[in-house]
């Protein structure tokens, strides 16, 4: 069948630094300006720090209309960049991408709500940055309210709705979009429970009213139930493509493997931004050191080592622990550490740690998102897979049942049972 | 987690599950890609029919710029003529009444008023462009449009204030009986050479910004420097006649005086109403050019 998407050899660039160093000033231009002549004369590279990184490498693929493809992946793999790509953002570097449909793109969810206008003002905003006409826009706002389920706040400045209210009035904008080509980036990792439930049951009837759908996504469950074919980018590179089954059960086994300890020696690109870097993370068992594995019995302590760049920032490290799905199992965060707690912290290293206990988490692959909130309200970074460690199962603790536990933890709960006699008096 | 939809909620369940919308299942596809994208060159040529088909978004942003501006002010929109009255009040005082700056036999507070409506306008607009890109790092990053929308709503929301502070210019031309001649014709060919020119030196300083940060720091002093070289609290004619070229090469000096030409029926200086429009044409083109080579690389450096 003809394709609706084709990508072809398309690659993308990025010199580092680009998105995080500081911008270019004009003083600097014109030192360059002066400078670079003279190196070149003497025989040097013209190009200063020409240090540059591939996002994307040599990507080739078709989409059917009304296919629904998953893209998979670790951080930094390229997903992120091949959606901007699609959506005109950013421009490829070589190759080429053949759109025969309109395509519309939601890579976040809420882009342009503007928190002093009223919830109607921004459906009407918001629509138009999306790119929905203004007659289109009145036809569906009926359907919007009511979807959102913010009729009562309509004339009310979107500053003062609750975190769940402007998710779903963002989102009830962006699933009325009514393009060919529905582009989507993690926009179900936020928001809660119903609302999770709502925008998956909407894009399933996206699916199947016949649009075609390309979603990045780090929620398996998601994906395999989505989709029905999948594209794994490895380091900019496609890696594998296919059945949500195969490719998402190889991504798991070997992606997401060991990496229960990392080391990033580099400060300059190590993850985190101009605020902090993360230079270490580990999950590892505590107490008995013969064995070196983590079991469903065996406490875990969880490491990082970090450099504060803000002097004076209250930090606060959020950590959630997700099945190897994606769905979320509980968070903690450092912020009632006894010491630290509501104190500035000073520039230079950290090192925070914390345990879980031994008895309560279930066997099977976890994996480890890491947010730091500084201030109490301003999330300064954001990394998911910053670690994923395995869980054994222990042969004391298994029994005569041999398939997995049910639930996403396996706490060890004290029972009691007791003989009441043979016949209640 | 369930995938299904028959569990999720009200209003799902109030629409039929499967819509019987027209879209087919395979719709049938053009020929040509509607779009292919590809690396640019930096000669490609300036969108404007993409621009035009985005007209709406065009129109909302700049809505979004009145509305937001005056939110929670108490004088709202009031402001847009207040802004260029007290100026003028202040430059009346020292300028008209103090220094005894000459205003060509017209009352200098209305003198003032005419050419402060218009630089209002244009400084108000060129600051606001010239932020405008890196003001709306989270739109580019996120959405695709054509970037010129950016910068143009917020010169468009800048003319939306001139409008407004024209009723206080009308109040003040019937109150010092100021009687209107056919020269007037050439007001709305004025208002938008002013746009033009606002809108160059706009998409300019935007796309510059992106780059260099250093613009928003120097816009300021730049504006201040315009103000004091275009004739705005003074006429054209207080310069000392050799001089006096060099103040047309500012584009401005032809439109400011061609204000007070149309307004007050005084002859028109075509000279340097010409050289006024065509360095706005060339500030236009050239504008367009450097945002186009730059446009490409704003979501990666914003």
């Amino acid at each position: 069948m003809k394709p609706i998407v084709r990508v072809e050899n398309l690659s993308k660039q990025y010199s580092i630094g680009t998105r995080e160093a500081a911008y270019d000033t004009l003083r600097e231009s014109i030192v360059e300006a002066v400078r670079a002549p003279i190196r070149r004369l003497r025989g040097g590279n013209g190009r200063r720090n020409a240090a540059t990184v591939w996002a994307l490498r040599d990507v080739n693929f078709e989409v059917a209309p009304g296919e629904v493809m998953g893209i998979i992946g670790l951080n930094g793999a390229g997903k992120s960049t091949l959606l901007k790509v699609l959506s005109r953002i950013t421009e490829p570097t070589t190759g080429r991408v053949e759109l025969y449909g309109r395509v519309a793109s939601l890579l976040e969810v809420g882009t342009g709500f503007h928190g002093e206008l009223t919830g109607r003002e921004n459906l009407y905003l918001n629509g138009a940055i999306l790119g929905m006409k203004k007659a289109e826009i009145d036809r569906k706002f009926d359907q919007i309210v009511d979807f959102a389920e913010i009729e009562k706040f309509l004339d009310t400045p979107v500053k003062r709705y609750s975190s769940g209210m402007y998710m779903r009035l963002a989102f009830a904008v962006a699933s009325h979009l009514e393009p060919e080509v529905l582009v989507i980036d993690e926009v179900l990792a936020v928001g809660d429970a119903p609302f999770q439930k709502k925008c998956l049951g909407k894009m399933s009837d996206v699916a199947m009213e016949g649009r075609t759908v390309l979603f990045v996504s780090h929620n398996m469950v998601a994906i395999k139930g989505l989709c029905s074919r999948v594209v794994w980018l490895d380091e900019g590179e496609i890696q594998a493509e296919g059945r949500p089954d195969e490719v998402v059960s190889n991504y798991l086994k070997t992606a997401l493997s060991m990496q229960a300890h990392q080391v990033w020696d580099d400060i300059n690109t190590a993850p985190g931004n101009e605020q902090i870097r993360i230079l270490q993370a580990s999950a590892r068992p505590t107490g008995d050191s013969t064995t070196d594995s983590i079991t469903v019995s065996t406490q875990v302590v969880m490491e990082f080592e970090y450099r504060n760049l803000v002097p004076g920032a209250y930090l606060n490290l959020s950590v959630i622990i997700k099945t190897e799905e994606g769905y979320p199992i509980f968070s903690t965060g450092s912020g009632w550490e006894p010491v630290w707690s509501r104190q500035p912290y000073p520039a230079g290293l950290f090192l925070s740690r914390f345990y879980i206990p031994a008895d309560l988490l279930n066997d099977g692959t976890h994996r480890v998102q890491l947010c730091v909130v500084k201030d109490e309200h301003e999330i300064i970074f954001n990394i998911e897979d910053v670690l994923v460690f395995d869980v054994q199962d222990t042969p004391e603790r298994r029994g005569a049942w041999f398939g997995k536990w049910i639930g996403a933890v396996r706490p060890n709960l004290k029972w009691e049972t007791e003989f009441l006699g043979e016949e209640r008096s | 987690m369930a995938i299904s939809t028959t569990d999720s909620g009200g209003p799902l369940k109030s629409t039929p599950k499967f819509p019987l919308k027209s879209q087919p299942s395979s719709p049938i596809l053009p020929d040509e890609p509607l779009v292919i994208i590809k690396p640019k060159t930096n000669w490609s040529a300036l969108n404007l029919r993409e621009v035009w088909a985005q007209r709406e978004l065009l129109y909302f942003l700049t809505w979004r710029d009145v509305k937001v501006r005056y939110k929670q002010t108490e004088l709202g929109i009031a402001w847009a003529i207040l802004q260029p009255f007290l100026t003028m009040l202040i430059f009346t005082i020292f300028f008209g009444r103090l220094a005894g700056v000459p205003s060509d036999n017209i009352p200098y507070p209305i003198f003032a008023y005419a050419g402060l409506l218009p630089w209002t306008f244009f400084s108000n607009a060129i600051s606001n462009s010239g932020n405008s890109l890196v003001g709306s790092a989270h739109l580019i990053t996120k959405v695709y449009f054509p970037r010129m929308i950016i910068p143009g709503a917020a010169v468009a929301a800048g003319l939306v204030d001139f409008f407004i502070g024209l009723v206080m210019l009308i109040l003040l031309m019937i109150f010092y009986g100021v009687m209107v001649t056919w020269s007037l014709l050439m007001f709305p060919i004025l208002v938008l050479l002013t746009t033009l020119l606002a809108l160059g030196t706009g998409m300019w300083l935007s796309a510059l910004n992106v780059k260099y940060r250093d613009v928003r720091f120097a816009l300021p002093f730049l504006i201040q420097l315009w103000m004091f070289i275009s004739p705005i609290i003074y006429p054209a004619s207080f310069l000392p006649a050799k001089f006096r070229w060099l103040l047309s090469l500012n584009p401005l000096t032809g439109i400011i005086e061609g204000y007070r030409s149309a307004l007050f029926g005084l002859p028109f200086n075509w000279t340097a109403l010409a050289v006024s429009a065509a360095i706005t044409l060339a500030v236009l083109g050239y504008a367009s050019y450097t945002f186009r080579r730059l446009e490409k690389s704003f979501a990666d450096i914003v």
